[in-house]
């Protein structure tokens, strides 16, 4: 047994395997990455020097805008989505549901039992012609035998609302679940009816799970491309697909690397004035 | 903007009010009238149904029977943001995302109320807090949030001002200086103040009225004077205050005195003092009406002799004893520290004496233990 006879170690040792793993395998990466991002092509396919062509960060935005647009556009609808199915959702189960509040938790995370790929797959045959939600859509004419629902841009927006929905649904019940309930009681004592209670109360209190949930949505939906792969068209593809496809296919190795670069920048900006906007540090 | 019957004006008028948790029954039928502008408290153990009363009269619970009144206006139906009642919640409950200012400016802004800034302002004056109006309430004393929950109530000027065991998180020397400021705030104010609480020494500051509740019913109500001098019922007589409480037969008759017969003792008590229905009943007397001496003095209406200490504890103001009785029991006596006398040791066979008109007599047939071993609630959010 080691004896730490110097207590101000213990948290450095205790931080070390965390920032050890983080400059290995995030700081390296992007200090690579950045690198990466400035070579220019050489003699064979898939070969590149180091010229530090810094403009190449430039020429991938200008390139890709559509994409970038497009990306945010999508994970901005989709967080939308997510919010609006998961704050009802969150709500009940946080307010509604009595003994039952665990076995709701357990459903909201149960589709982490089956792989993301999966399930995105799995819609596209619900959403499929041949699927029982097409046939059902077609009997109530709302759709004609030449419709497509997937291949569609709200099928990618419906994809990443979906596959999100839990990471949007958890933040929100757990900053729910913590109001103390005589607050909402003081607030009917003090005249406000049941909606007015829910806009002065209920939804600022609930407000670090709001800012919470749609980072945790936003940001992973913003890079997706699985969805835009399975259930989207070519006039839907997202920046993550054209990454994908630079790195793996095309092997152009600094466009991919400055495009990943670049949405890495723009989501951390974004996140901070978001932050700033909502104010959240006050709250908690 | 809420409709609220700020009109409704009066005493508030419980009638055969009764709720039921399943097969619990909270409130059994009970029934009371609140004179307006009176301080009234609702005193009783934990689980009793004073906070379940409360909250009916708030609207935060719904009764299974009865109807609720303030004057002529039956609110028994009101939704609690149409009543003109006010609560301070055992806990505070303040809006840790508003301000204090704007905490306070709550009630009055969902009334449309014209000059809310005036309003808050002149309440914060009143319970001295103007400089933290811009405050978080989590920035402020617990002392400081009683005081903020209690102006966000009264600044509405309600009909009825509610408070749920508002000083229970409190430690012992800032509810004694928040029970004076409440007593004087309701004075100032003159709005009706009704008090919920297990702790009978803060009813009996501040309340002109108490009710004590036992098992959902109201035992005995009246002036804090009134339920000491004069207990109806042995669970009264135990839960205000500290009793001690003999088995005896009334045996004879002495002009204004019944003759009571305990293990052999032949003691008097008033007639007028003694509520039984037979003649079973428990002789009673209070600690402080005891007197304590070793000299031994010959048995007559007012001596408990055979006595012989058992425990003694110097409190400083007094000194208490635990006076063991030949027939086993163990009588409370508390001695004043104001002769210089030093206190008598344990082991001292001593003789019990007081004054006739101090005793009183209850019903022989409960329980003489009934409101003695209630523990303290100190978990404020135990009912």
């Amino acid at each position: 047994m080691i004896l730490i006879r110097n207590k101000k170690l213990i948290p450095y040792l205790l931080l070390a395997p965390g920032i050890l793993w983080l400059a290995l395998f995030f700081l390296a990466p992007i200090v690579s990455l950045i690198g990466t991002a400035t070579k220019t092509p050489a003699m064979g396919i898939g070969e590149y020097i180091q010229t530090y062509r810094w403009a190449n960060y430039w020429d991938a935005l200008v390139t890709e805008r559509a994409q970038f647009l497009r990306s945010f556009e999508y994970s901005l609808l989709a967080t939308l989505i997510a919010l609006a199915i998961a704050y009802p959702l969150a709500y009940g189960i946080a307010f509604k549901t009595g003994r039952f509040k665990n076995l709701f938790l357990v459903l909201v995370v149960a589709p982490f039992f089956c792989s993301f790929i999966l399930r995105t797959i799995a819609w596209k045959q619900i959403l499929g012609q041949e699927g029982f939600f097409f046939h059902l859509l077609l009997n109530l004419n709302l759709v004609t035998s030449s419709t497509h629902l997937t291949a569609s841009a709200p099928a990618v927006i419906l994809g990443l609302a979906y596959n999100f929905l839990p990471f949007m649904t958890l933040p929100l019940y757990s900053s729910l679940e913590r109001i103390d309930p005589r607050v909402i009681e003081a607030s009917g004592d003090l005249y406000a009816n049941a909606f007015t209670t829910f806009r002065k109360v209920t939804v600022p209190l609930s407000l670090p799970g709001v800012v919470a949930g749609t980072l945790l949505t936003f940001i992973p939906a913003a890079g997706d491309f699985v969805n835009a792969e399975i259930l989207g068209n070519p006039g839907t593809t997202m920046i993550g697909n054209v990454i994908n496809a630079q790195f793996l296919n095309t092997l152009n190795y600094p466009l991919a690397a400055s495009l990943s670069f670049i949405l890495m920048f723009m989501i951390a900006i974004l996140v901070l004035i978001y932050i700033r906007r909502s104010g959240t540090e006050e709250l908690v | 903007m809420a409709r609220i019957s700020q009109a409704a004006q009066g005493d508030l008028v419980i009638r055969n009010l009764t709720k039921r948790f399943g097969d619990f029954l909270a409130v059994d039928d009970l029934s009371v009238n609140v004179p307006e502008g009176s301080f009234f408290a609702l005193l009783g153990p934990s689980g009793c149904g004073k906070t379940t009363t409360l909250r009916m009269v708030a609207g935060l619970e719904e009764p299974t029977s009865g109807s609720i009144a303030i004057g002529n206006t039956d609110i028994t139906q009101m939704r609690p943001y149409e009543r003109p009642v006010n609560t301070v919640f055992q806990n505070y409950a303040l809006f840790p995302h508003l301000t204090i200012f704007e905490n306070i400016a709550f009630g009055l802004r969902r009334r449309g109320v014209k000059d809310v800034k005036q309003q808050v302002d002149k309440v914060l004056g009143l319970v001295e807090l103007s400089h933290l109006a811009e405050r978080k309430p989590s920035q402020l004393s617990g002392g400081q949030q009683q005081r903020i929950a209690v102006a966000r109530a009264i600044v509405n000027k309600p009909a009825l001002l509610l408070l749920d065991e508002p000083l229970g998180a409190l430690d012992l020397k800032l509810r004694r200086q928040m029970q004076i400021e409440l007593k004087w705030l309701q004075t100032e104010v003159g709005l009706t103040f009704i008090h919920v609480t297990h702790d009978q020494e803060e009813a009996m500051t501040m309340a002109d009225t108490i009710a004590v509740m036992n098992e959902g019913k109201i035992e005995q109500m009246g002036s804090p004077t009134e339920l000491y001098d004069n207990p109806k019922t042995a669970f009264v007589a135990n839960f205000l205050g500290q009793s001690n409480l003999i088995p005896g037969m009334v045996v004879d008759r002495d002009g204004d005195f019944n003759i009571v017969d305990i293990h052999g003792l032949k003691i008097k008590v008033l007639k007028s003092r003694t509520r039984a229905s037979n003649s079973s009943v428990l002789f009673a007397i209070r600690p402080e009406k005891l007197r304590i001496e070793t000299e031994v003095k010959a048995p007559s209406g007012n001596v408990l002799i055979g006595g012989r200490i058992e425990d003694v504890s110097y409190i400083g103001v007094s000194t208490q004893y635990q006076v063991l009785m030949p027939w086993g029991q163990e009588i409370m006596v508390f001695e004043q520290n104001d002769d210089g006398i030093p206190p008598l040791d344990k082991g001292d066979p001593v003789t019990l004496s007081f004054e006739p008109s101090f005793a009183f007599a209850l019903d022989g047939a409960q329980d003489a233990t009934a409101g003695s071993e209630v523990i303290p609630e100190d978990d404020f959010d135990s009912e």
